[in-house]
């Protein structure tokens, strides 16, 4: 086995130390705290940033890549195979690896479409066959209903153990180390553990069923939706991770200097955001692919070559979009700088520099904080609408956008084929509607024209 | 008013130019014609003639900035530059690479996109706006918690979700209309309306939101708490306070899209069918044809800025106070 580092996996993995970092090390002030508190008292808050953090979990497990070494040949050397696998291959390893023909139904034991077959007297005659592995293990198909209910019932006994033990663990490690606060903590256990005894749920029953089908190759549905999430989640971080320093130090500069800075800074944001992000980003990735095709040979694995386009694909969205929190930013800070702490700060002989980042960055953060949450959201939604467009992530990715793209005719089948595009929404939705609760949360939190209204937290 | 308008004009040049020349260093100088040609003639080991055949068909056997080869004025205009992209500022398009005057396609595609758009635009923005003003209506209360969160969940839903399972259920399962396709006059209608009724519900959770958000800051101003010290009737504050002073910052914030109008929704029409610029747009995508792209970036932008001066204006429209200088 050798491990493969993508360079989507160190920014991932970078991305998530600085975060934990930024707010271990640096003591927020006491009202961001207060903000902040107030989100996770709320139910609400503190249950969707759990299943957020449940999604970036499976795409972290999902970016640690390697290789596996194949059998060794007669001169000892040892050749690896060119598929590149990840942690999560590795636990979903069971669903991986049982590819069927075609199409077949959530826990169906028969395939999709008729085949011609023999009967054991070589008569030929058209049936369903009978699938590969989902439910082979059967002799009868009455049996379904049974073996389903008395494996789930099992599973979700183990699941309950395991969850169970790992509430405990949390809760040993919270009486000792962590100060009570206000969040709620019977919803936060009892989501994990519900999350928890899911999993266990679909690793035991996955591993003898396909519980969501299977594609029109053959492969796990639900399988292809859990490796989605790592695409989907790293395109929400990555992007609105790089739209912040152009806002930030753009915006900033522009109303704290004014005159020809915020000139150049309004000339350069209008201009951006007069092209239509989608066109934009259209013409790039298409630019990028030509790029591709013309360096074929700098890439030597499908695996570089797609996390090239997937990292292009981010940086083009993160600087597309940073207009809009630019524009925020130009404005508040032009408000703030009037205020007259910074009249003070400048006459005490403070620098620029140290205004900036003292007296007017903390004052404009909430800014950045909402449209952060806000932004994540959007791009997971843009990323399928590309990839319909045919300029989204490659297609050896995982993403929601090409399962929807690749099944989008599938609807217009007799019977329909309901179940690939039924679970790239639900994963999709589910990742969406957290983000979006959580941010609606985060808003009422920091938004200081919520907080006024009094109404509005509900 | 005038002098403003028209130097409003003349500040749009250099976003234009700014525009240009970021679409033509990405399709030109990222991108050489050479590597362009070699992409879209596809084989490997292609000779050069070939590819110098491409580009003269094209028109991209040009120098960039400066024709060494010509004399005087003709060494700035006989270049790429000058022939691919000054050249749209006078809405000369060109041709597409299948030799179809770009400018033509924009006109017979425009009406289309029309069609579809302002009827989403005009009854969507009312729709969202008479619900956010129901929901506000009804603030701090059950109704608004549930009505919020079929709100959120609305939005949640990538426009996809809505446009293919509005096809399904309405044109497979309820055979009412069809699912795609277009004809031209009035029978274009059984045509148009699945579009529209899905463009409605699918911008209908996001603008509610924002609504709200907008009539919620206005009924906790003073003259509404003074209206309601007289005595004014609850429903008579909705309409005749509350309504119109929300009014002003919904409307002038949706003005900017007005001209954008024109462009239609990219994968709307692609899925249903309609000729209008959104599918025209994302063929020219598919079949990587830089001229198309290049077209629809420059007009969009002129529109958009059209849009940021019709919303200046609207702002003096409704609003005294504001004087254009």
């Amino acid at each position: 086995m050798r491990p493969i580092v993508l360079w989507s996996d160190i920014l991932i993995y970078l991305l998530v130390i600085g975060l934990v970092l930024l707010f271990t090390l640096f003591k927020p002030n006491p009202q961001t705290r207060a903000h902040w508190a107030q989100v996770f008292s709320s139910k609400m808050g503190s249950a969707t940033f759990l299943v957020l953090c449940v999604y970036v979990f499976i795409a972290l497990l999902d970016s640690l890549h390697f290789q596996k070494a194949l059998p060794k040949g007669a001169d000892d050397q040892v050749f690896y195979s060119s598929e590149v696998l990840s942690v999560l291959d590795w636990v979903h390893l069971e669903q991986r690896n049982k590819q069927e023909k075609t199409y077949s139904a959530p826990f169906a034991l028969y395939a999709f479409a008729k085949e011609n077959m023999h009967t054991e007297d070589g008569q030929l005659y058209r049936d369903y066959p009978r699938l590969k592995y989902g439910g082979r293990h059967l002799n009868n198909a009455d049996e379904r209903g049974a073996d389903i209910a008395r494996r789930s019932g099992l599973a979700i006994a183990k699941g309950a153990l395991y969850g169970s033990f790992l509430v405990a663990i949390l809760l040993r490690l919270q009486r000792r180390h962590v100060a009570p606060s206000a969040a709620p903590k019977a919803t936060i256990y009892g989501l994990l553990f519900a999350i928890v005894v899911l999993w266990v749920w679909v690793l035991e029953l996955g591993s003898h069923y396909h519980i969501m089908g299977t594609d029109k190759v053959g492969a796990d549905v639900l399988y292809q939706s859990i490796k989605s999430i790592r695409t989907g989640v790293l395109i929400g971080s990555l992007a609105t991770l790089l739209t912040l320093p152009f806002a930030i130090g753009l915006g900033i500069c522009a109303g704290y200097f004014k005159g020809r800075v915020d000139d150049a800074v309004q000339y350069l944001y209008t201009t951006l955001s007069s092209i239509p992000d989608i066109l934009l980003i259209a013409a790039a990735v298409l630019v990028i692919d030509v790029y591709i095709e013309n360096h074929a040979q700098t890439f030597s694995l499908t695996a570089y070559r797609a996390d090239f386009k997937f990292l292009a694909l981010c940086t083009i969205f993160g600087l597309t979009s940073w207009t809009g929190l630019c524009r925020l930013l130009r404005a508040e800070t032009l408000k703030v700088s009037q205020l007259d702490y910074v009249t003070a700060a400048t006459a005490f002989g403070v620098s620029h520099a140290g205004i900036i980042i003292k007296h007017i960055l903390p004052n404009v953060m909430h800014l950045v904080i909402i449209s952060v949450v806000l932004n994540f959201s959007t791009f997971v939604l843009a990323e399928s609408v590309l990839s319909y467009i045919g300029v989204g992530v490659d297609q050896s990715i995982n993403s929601w956008g090409n399962m929807i793209n690749s099944a989008r005719q599938e609807l217009s089948r007799d019977p329909t084929v309901w179940w690939s595009i039924f679970s790239a929404f639900m994963f999709m939705f589910i990742l969406v509607l957290s983000a979006n609760l959580f941010s609606d949360r985060v808003r009422d939190a920091f938004d200081p024209r919520m907080t006024q209204s009094g109404d509005t937290d509900t | 008013m005038w002098a403003y308008i028209a130097r409003r004009f003349v500040y749009a040049i250099p976003i234009l130019l700014g525009v240009n020349l970021i679409t033509f260093g990405l399709f030109f100088m990222v991108n050489s014609p050479d590597q362009m040609a070699q992409a879209q003639l596809g084989i490997r080991h292609i000779s050069p003639e070939a590819i110098e055949e491409w580009k003269k068909q094209r028109g991209y056997d040009q120098p960039l900035f400066w024709n060494a080869e010509s004399t005087g004025l003709k060494s700035l205009t006989e270049t790429l530059f000058f022939s691919k992209s000054v050249k749209l500022f006078v809405f000369d398009f060109g041709k597409t690479d299948e030799g179809r005057l770009i400018g033509d396609e924009i006109k017979r595609r425009m009406l289309p996109s029309l069609a579809v758009a302002l009827p989403v635009f005009i009854i969507g923005l009312s729709v969202a706006i008479s619900l956010a003003l129901i929901v506000v209506m009804f603030r701090a209360s059950l109704f608004e918690l549930s009505a919020m969160t079929c709100c959120v969940a609305l939005f949640s839903i990538s426009s996809m979700f809505y446009i293919i399972g509005g096809q399904f259920l309405v044109g497979k399962l309820w055979h009412l209309v069809p699912v795609s396709g277009y004809l031209p006059g009035v029978s274009a209608l059984k045509f148009l309306i699945l579009p529209i009724i899905i463009g409605i519900v699918a911008g209908l959770g996001g603008g509610v939101r924002v609504y709200r958000i907008i009539f919620l800051e206005e009924a906790n101003r003073d003259y509404i708490r003074t209206a309601r010290a007289k005595g004014v009737s609850e429903v008579a504050i909705l309409f005749k306070h509350l309504l119109p002073n929300g009014m002003i910052p919904i409307l002038t914030g949706v003005v900017v899209v007005i001209p954008a109008l024109f462009l239609g929704s990219l994968v709307t029409e692609s899925f249903f069918g309609i000729p209008g610029l959104g599918s025209f747009t994302i063929d020219g995508i598919r079949a990587q044809d830089f001229s198309i792209v290049r077209s629809m970036v420059f007009l969009s932008s002129v529109l958009y800025i059209i849009g940021l001066l019709l919303t200046d204006i609207s702002y003096t429209l409704v609003d005294p106070r504001v004087r254009l200088k």
